[in-house]
């Protein structure tokens, strides 16, 4: 009880068994089914999946754009997030933000981008109409672009610093809270250096919390904390970044690693060995009972297409969801 | 020689400018060679490929180059000789099987057609039941179960990975001596990823194959090739055995951009490169990676370096090695 309490206090977003179904023509899609993790003050929990694993969907039900079935979502221990974003409040919006994935359509084609960062000052009355442009520009310098990019518009940039831009948008508001899904995947290596760099700078100087959302590990790996591993709409593992790349449990997760194309010897050393990859994601119309994994995994036993696996608990804070740990 | 070409430049027209894309490429590759070339978005690497079999767009301009493909001279060559060229010679995997393969016809009808004109470039006019056996034996080689049905879907009704597969499939018809990979798999999972990596591998091994691999992906390149070269809006840069390449890296574009990918062994990660692509309608005159050079010299700015040998097997054009 005492830790629940505690959980409470040192966690800025705790999300509880939350459910997101959605009808189609064919059945119903489960696309997050019974999802439950928090994230601390000043940390980055990654969310890492496929796609087709529901990571994404947990993204949105947090930021309200659609409110869950059923579970709950609790902001700093007192706000409910199970409402969705038109019912809340303009300081509980403005509180948390999201950076989308490709920010050559999240980034309005015809606006300077003076007016695409300085609009959510406006929304929230943070500045006013003489002080907005001054805020603006120490936004861009902020992230690392200066203020001669407020009278470009967003074709004028590469693809790099439009996702700085999209950045210097999210945070216009001081958020405490941002959403980051796939930050940086549709960016090239040359460009995802620098916003990597920037994202892991604004929160050790502002302490934001991120919920990261990506496919690539080795982003994980470079400004994540923790790490969780989502697969057809559940989580089966969860660690500290350090430890998850030491000794990953899962056979999902040994594949996952094991599947990368690596850039040093290094890297191979750390990929698992023996697990090779095989099969396809099956569809959320009808996932796999019991642990919805057992169609691709080498070691699946009897056991784990019947029931789900229990949650194990390790030392050092790593959580698995499998029957070999059992 | 397999494949060599030399000093080839690509533009293109738009209505007010000519776009000058590649800059005097240069590859060379001998027979059963993995040749990788890395470019990021935009740096002309389609282009390059398109321009080995001829499939560049129309408001395409070669203004000089030489490509020759064995003994063919690519750019001087009919309309009779390439299209031999392509339907027994040369396949190549496109990008985007979403966009490559036509959404309204069955897989099977653009499957019969590749393998028809293949064999029609053979000098055999295949009946019903030889386009349906062959069309069977690459699926079953690409490790496509249950071809049947797929044979009678459309290309939305597939995923992603088997998508791409027939993708593969269709270009090893053609592929005699050589296969080009664009971005075998970009919107593709690592998991899927990789076992369509580990098959175009094994394929190429069995049937005596070269190839080129082309991708933004550093690692992908250096798991599947002998031999890389690096791109840069539209100019060579670097060419070396890949894993000298990757172990030491000369050219201060490849050694940053080895440095800003992230590793997962380790959380340190480069600065990435300041600035963007330059604008081909306007390129720099000197070495294209000037303007976004921390070392750059007066004379990069001016001048374009030349290929310089450094060690067998690795060049690099770069003022800095002069």
């Amino acid at each position: 009880m005492s830790e629940g309490v505690n959980m409470q206090k040192d966690s800025i977003l705790m999300v509880s068994d939350v459910r997101k179904y959605f009808k189609i023509k064919e059945g119903i899609v489960k696309a997050v089914d019974g999802v439950s993790f928090s994230v601390k003050y000043g940390e980055t929990l990654a969310l890492v999946g496929e796609s087709g694993s529901g990571k994404t969907t947990t993204g949105h039900v947090v930021m309200g754009f659609y409110p869950p079935d059923s579970g709950g979502i609790l902001y700093k221990g007192r706000h409910d997030l199970s409402i969705p974003i038109k019912k809340r409040s303009l300081e509980l919006k403005r509180e948390i933000q999201i950076v989308f994935q490709d920010p050559g359509t999240s980034l309005n084609p015809k606006h300077m981008i003076k007016d695409i960062v300085g609009l959510p000052l406006r929304i929230h009355r943070l500045a006013d109409s003489s002080g907005v442009y001054g805020k603006v520009a120490e936004l861009l310098e902020f992230v690392g672009l200066g203020e001669d990019f407020m009278f470009k518009y967003p074709h004028e940039l590469g693809g790099g610093e439009k996702q700085l831009v999209a950045i210097a948008r999210a945070l216009a508001p001081s958020p405490s809270f941002i959403i980051l899904d796939e930050p940086t995947s549709a960016l090239d290596v040359s460009s995802q250096a620098k916003v990597l760099n920037t994202l892991s700078r604004i929160q050790k100087e502002h302490d934001i919390s991120y919920l990261l959302i990506t496919h690539d590990l080795g982003v994980v790996r470079n400004i994540a904390h923790r790490v969780m591993i989502m697969y057809l709409g559940k989580i089966y593992e969860e660690a500290p970044t350090e430890e998850f790349f030491r000794e990953p449990l899962h056979p999902y997760t040994q594949m996952l690693l094991s599947s990368i194309p690596t850039l040093t010897r290094q890297d191979e050393e750390i990929k698992p060995k023996g697990v090779e990859a095989v099969g396809e994601i099956p569809s959320a119309l009808s996932p796999p009972k019991g642990c919805r994994f057992h169609t691709r995994c080498p070691f699946a036993k009897p056991v784990c297409s019947e029931r789900e696996p229990p949650d194990v608990m390790t030392d050092n804070g790593h959580v698995v969801r499998c029957w070999l740990y059992e | 020689m397999l494949l060599n070409i030399q000093d080839l430049y690509v533009h293109y027209k738009s209505y007010w400018y000519i776009n000058k894309v590649l800059n005097g490429v240069w590859l060379r590759m001998v027979e059963g060679e993995r040749v990788g070339i890395i470019g990021e978005t935009g740096s002309g690497k389609t282009t390059l490929l398109k321009s080995i079999l001829r499939i560049l767009p129309q408001n395409a301009l070669i203004p000089s180059g030489v490509i020759k493909f064995k003994d063919i001279d690519i750019l001087r060559s009919g309309e009779a000789e390439l299209s031999t060229v392509r339907r027994r010679e040369i396949g190549m995997i496109f990008q985007d099987p979403m966009a490559a393969l036509n959404p309204v016809f069955k897989i099977k009808d653009q499957l019969y057609d590749v393998v028809k004109y293949k064999l029609l470039a053979e000098g055999h006019n295949p009946t019903k039941e030889e386009l349906h056996d062959h069309a069977v034996r690459v699926l079953n080689d690409v490790k496509l179960p249950d071809y049947e049905r797929v044979l009678e879907s459309f290309p939305f009704q597939l995923s992603g990975g088997m998508r791409q597969r027939v993708m593969i499939a269709m270009a090893l018809i053609s592929a005699g001596k050589l296969l080009l990979a664009d971005e075998p798999t970009t919107n593709i999972d690592v998991t899927i990823q990789d076992q369509i990596l580990k098959l175009i591998d094994r394929l190429v091994k069995q049937r005596g194959l070269s190839t080129i691999l082309v991708s933004h992906a550093l690692g992908m390149v250096r798991q599947m090739t002998d031999r890389a070269y690096v791109l840069y809006a539209g100019d060579i840069m670097e060419e070396a055995r890949t894993s000298e390449l990757f172990d030491h890296p000369a050219h201060p574009y490849t050694s940053l951009l080895i440095s800003s990918a992230p590793k997962i062994s380790t959380r340190e990660i480069g600065e990435g490169i300041r600035g963007k692509l330059p604008d081909y309608r306007f390129p720099p005159i000197g070495c294209r990676f000037a303007p976004r050079c921390p070392y750059a010299l007066d004379k990069c700015h001016t001048v374009k370096p030349k290929r310089t040998i450094i060690n067998t097997d690795h060049a690099v054009a770069c003022h800095l090695y002069e």
